[in-house]
């Protein structure tokens, strides 16, 4: 569901009011539906435009503060565009020990940015988390939903080639499939 | 009406009071940090912890957020309430050891040192500012961003706020921060950023638009050129 993220800069306006207030109509309810509508609106739009924030405290009846605190307060929401693969590297305590800091280095390094940064072209987000609840796999990634077990440096390179080609074969047989709600391929 | 026991000496106040209330009108001293008469407790600092209950269901509970009970049992000043606070009082130097309200405190209750990694940080993160900016001054243009380690006081998105009215309520109340404005009166200022400043920050450009919040601090800028 990740609509014209390459057109990031021009959310501002690309945006419609109308969007974000059909949005806010569907999930409402007296003051609670604030987070409701928040993955609504970052459902559609892949992050939260501060524009979007300002129409959600003002249809709300809420000071932007209030807004801007939900939505900096959880981890599910991102206030920046996201690139169109989200690679996420656990940092748990079983991969962190079986060499994930490495992994994590490899990307930045094959990517050319930081962890919680996303490349200028817009196609790749690389995220951190502590942890995926599947330690006996470790170390994790996860490109766009789908899982890549006991992953070792060298195999970084192929990760990053598979998702950015959309070709889901791989030559790694521990991996587990998750293709629920996969990007459509470029 | 509400009866409980503050350091031994029974007292009858109204229900919904709490134990600082309490304390406080039996003459008992509770020392405060994030509490302000006419804000809504928030039990950030827990400068205030009394010890409740006896024998080994005694515990520690912040003063100004717990209404009293029916036959409560309250020391104010045991030995593991001020064990408690000699460590709070620590910590709280460890953040921000350049605030007066904080050195104050930790002179009063004769703690001389601390023994954490030192730190320099600007906010303690007691949201004093944060309700006196929403329950008094009716504005709510600052609140908390972000959490854990990243949490900090601001405006959302960092930017001069529409809500905010520059009644400088946030400074007023902050106390790490309300003696690093004293640009007036130099010899009041401890951080040594505004003593330092001539000619007075007065006469800097945009200072109609400058307040902690909505640009960098004033302080903080005149401390930075």
């Amino acid at each position: 569901m990740i609509k014209d993220i390459t057109q990031s800069e021009a959310t501002e306006d690309g945006i419609t009011d109308k969007q974000i207030d059909a949005l806010i109509a569907k999930h409402q309810t007296d003051r609670n539906g604030v987070i409701d509508i928040l993955e609504a609106i970052q459902a559609s739009y892949g992050y939260l435009p501060p524009h979007a924030l300002r129409i959600v405290a003002k249809k709300m009846n809420r000071s932007l503060v209030d807004i801007y605190g939900v939505a900096t307060f959880y981890q599910a929401f991102s206030l920046r565009p996201k690139g169109k693969h989200r690679i996420v590297v656990c940092l748990g305590t079983a991969c962190h020990v079986r060499g994930a800091p490495a992994i994590v280095e490899e990307f930045e390094r094959q990517l050319g940015i930081k962890a919680g940064e996303t490349t200028p072209d817009m196609k790749y987000t690389l995220e951190t988390v502590n942890c995926l609840g599947a330690c006996a796999l470790g170390p994790i990634v996860v490109v766009d939903e789908r899982y890549y077990s006991k992953v070792i440096p060298t195999q970084v390179r192929d990760i990053i080639n598979n998702s950015h080609s959309g070709d889901r074969d791989t030559a790694d047989s521990h991996q587990q499939q998750k293709t629920i709600g996969e990007a459509v391929p470029s | 009406m509400i009866n409980l026991v503050i350091n031994g000496l029974p007292v009858a106040v109204e229900e919904g009071s709490t134990i600082l209330e309490a304390a406080k009108y039996l003459g008992f001293p509770i020392p405060t940090l994030c509490h302000l008469e006419g804000l809504s407790n928030y039990g950030a600092c827990r400068l205030c912890v009394v010890e409740i209950g006896e024998g080994p269901k005694a515990r520690l509970v912040s003063s100004c957020t717990y209404q009293v009970e029916e036959g409560l049992k309250v020391r104010t000043a045991s030995a593991r309430v001020v064990k408690a606070r000699k460590m709070v009082l620590e910590l709280l130097l460890a953040s921000c050891p350049q605030s007066k309200v904080i050195q104050d405190l930790a002179s009063a209750h004769d703690v001389r040192q601390q023994r954490f990694r030192q730190e320099h940080e600007d906010c303690i993160l007691c949201g004093l500012c944060i309700r006196m900016c929403e329950e008094q001054m009716m504005a709510k243009a600052i609140g908390f961003r972000n959490r854990g380690e990243n949490r900090s006081i601001g405006t959302p998105f960092d930017m001069k706020s529409e809500e905010c009215r520059l009644c400088g309520g946030c400074m007023y109340v902050c106390p790490a921060c309300q003696l690093r404005c004293t640009y007036m009166e130099p010899e009041k200022a401890i951080c040594g950023g505004c003593a330092n400043l001539s000619p007075p920050c007065l006469e800097k450009s945009s200072f109609e638009d400058m307040m902690c919040y909505m640009d960098p601090c004033v302080a903080c800028e005149i401390r930075k050129d």
